[in-house]
């Protein structure tokens, strides 16, 4: 599978993660984003970037506890908020939405 | 070089790896594993007890007598790691160290979820310590029917696969007990399926349709009303329940995190085929205790220990540690008493049907309920303690093995 970015593409995955995580640009998000049926805002892009700088540091995708802790941190929000925050921005579940839009591979969970 | 290796934690994975290393080492390495106590838990037993398949009594031996006599064992709370100064802290003394092997496991925490420890042993339950299990125990001897629920509050977790032989045992139990047309059991669960592989995931799913066991998957927690009786989701979603079993929020040690080590929930990023710690030298991490992507399970120590041992003597002898481990992982998924599945994969290999580990001949069948399987199981526990243990391996290497798999 793949998909067209500005005429050059890009190779996903059987559940629409992108292959090369290096091949990522803000381009590309949009397009994996439209797929979700996701306007990315500045929140979105803060969150993506969040999650491309942790993978390339910890070699794996958050768990999404250590999303919600890093946005209660930096909001000021309580557990509860920052997880309906998350789900805010990404409906169908921050892991497995955010990490496909951050180019991430898809999550394995932790099993 | 001074020649002194310490391990920090003695359960399954310090054990093993400890005797292992004393077994390949020379006399002049000297290794010390250090454990805040002498009481070494069979945690696999800790399934059982609530069902009275296995006395709590029976699942605590002494550390000790499991640590090969030339290897130091030493009683005490570790409480500062330096990988700047290659030192340990504990409570009462330091320890340097020219490789430090970090398997302080992980641990749950019900304060981390709201509203847990007002319903804990009221209405609330675990089997995830012995004291927990217990008490579950006698609460599932009392019970007279109604709903129960297993959830699993959050990821990551112990042993992904203890909180779906829960639910068959608990189907088979109360059948047992004549209470099970009065009982309806649901399992809820973060996970996007009854497990995250999906080839068996859909085969556990066709169990629980088969044993009548409802499965909500996707569920993030987000608190437990004991006093009204239900769980509610972060997105507002009320599951009800009269009795719950929870495996709560987990956490790797405070050590980690108190020594800046962890990668913000308390686990320590490590290199994922070499085992080393990602971002500090002559430290590797066994057990529950990495942020690895496999399964928070003890045969997953047992292989990552070969490797670690492999990589420190490499190291010893001046040679690069070996990208080896494949996160392999093998674990018995019970459904009653009397009959089990198996499960064999890796990172990147899911689950498959086949015969373990000999092709062919097995004895055992993967992906599937059968009675040689739950022999299996009941024999894992003499191994575990006669021989993992002691660190000897059963002729496999850690890797995972494609043969006796059905490919495709
Ligand atoms: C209910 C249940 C069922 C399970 N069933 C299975 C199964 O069927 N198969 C399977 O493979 N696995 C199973 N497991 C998982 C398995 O028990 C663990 O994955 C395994 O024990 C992990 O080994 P470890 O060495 O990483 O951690 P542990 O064995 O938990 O050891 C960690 C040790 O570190 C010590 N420690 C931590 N911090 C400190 C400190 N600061 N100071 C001093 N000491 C410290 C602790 O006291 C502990 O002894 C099960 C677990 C549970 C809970």
């Amino acid at each position: 599978m793949s998909i067209e970015v500005n005429g050059t593409s890009y190779a996903t995955d059987e559940n629409g993660y992108l292959v090369n995580l290096e091949e990522w640009t803000e381009d590309v998000a949009k397009k994996l984003a439209d797929a979700e049926e996701i306007e990315m805002t500045e929140e979105h892009w803060n969150l993506v970037k969040f999650l491309r700088s942790y993978y390339d540091e910890y070699q794996i995708a958050p768990a999404v506890k250590v999303l919600t802790k890093a946005i209660a941190n930096e909001k000021g929000m309580d557990k509860k908020e920052a997880s309906e925050f998350l789900y805010q921005l990404f409906p169908k579940g921050p892991a497995l939405q955010a990490c496909k839009v951050a180019g991430l591979p898809k999550p394995t969970g932790c099993v | 070089m001074s020649k002194k290796i310490v391990v920090l934690g003695g359960g399954t994975g310090g054990t093993i790896i400890s005797n292992n290393l004393r077994r390949h080492l020379p006399k002049d390495w000297e290794i010390t594993v250090i454990d805040r106590d002498d009481r070494h838990i069979y945690q696999p037993g800790m399934l059982f007890v609530p069902f009275g398949i296995q006395k709590a009594s029976t699942l605590v031996r002494s550390r000790k007598k499991y640590i090969l006599p030339d290897v130091n064992f030493v009683i005490d709370e570790i409480t500062h790691i330096d990988p700047e100064k290659r030192e340990v802290k504990t409570k009462s003394h330091k320890f340097s160290y020219d490789f430090l092997i970090i398997s302080t496991g992980c641990k749950i925490v019900p304060e981390e979820n709201d509203g847990l420890t007002d319903a804990w042993g009221k209405n609330a339950f675990s089997f995830y310590t012995i004291e927990a299990a217990e008490m579950l125990r006698k609460k599932l001897k009392e019970f007279e029917g109604g709903k129960l629920v297993m959830n699993i509050a959050e990821l990551p977790f112990k042993c992904p696969v203890a909180p779906i032989e829960f639910v068959f045992l608990a189907d088979w139990y109360f059948k047992k007990r004549g209470i099970r047309n009065k009982t309806e059991i649901e399992f809820v669960t973060p996970l996007p399926g009854a497990f995250t592989k999906p080839k068996a995931s859909a085969v556990f799913i066709e169990s629980a349709k088969s044993k009548n066991i409802k499965i909500t998957t996707s569920y993030e927690l987000n608190a437990v009303n004991g006093k009204e009786k239900y769980i509610e989701s972060v997105k507002g979603d009320k599951v009800s329940f009269d009795t719950l079993v929870i495996v709560p929020s987990t956490i790797g040690d405070a050590v980690i995190s108190n020594s800046g080590l962890d990668d913000g929930i308390g686990y320590v990023p490590t290199h994922h085929n070499t085992l080393k710690a990602l971002k500090h030298d002559r430290i590797y991490v066994i057990g529950d205790a990495t942020n690895l992507p496999t399964s928070k399970a003890g045969s997953v120590a047992h292989y990552e220990a070969d490797v670690v041992v492999f990589n420190i003597m490499s190291e010893i002898h001046g040679v690069k540690p070996e990208e080896i481990y494949d996160g392999h992982s093998t674990c018995f998924i019970v459904y009653s008493k009397g009959t089990s599945s198996l499960i064999d994969f890796n990172y990147k290999i899911e689950p498959l049907h086949g015969k373990f580990p000999a092709p062919k001949f097995g004895p055992f069948t993967l992906l599937k309920e059968t009675k040689m399987n739950w022999y299996g199981k009941l024999g894992f526990e003499g191994l575990y303690w006669n021989v993992l243990l002691a660190g000897r391996h059963l002729g496999a290497p850690p890797t995972l093995v494609m043969a006796g798999k059905e490919v495709g």
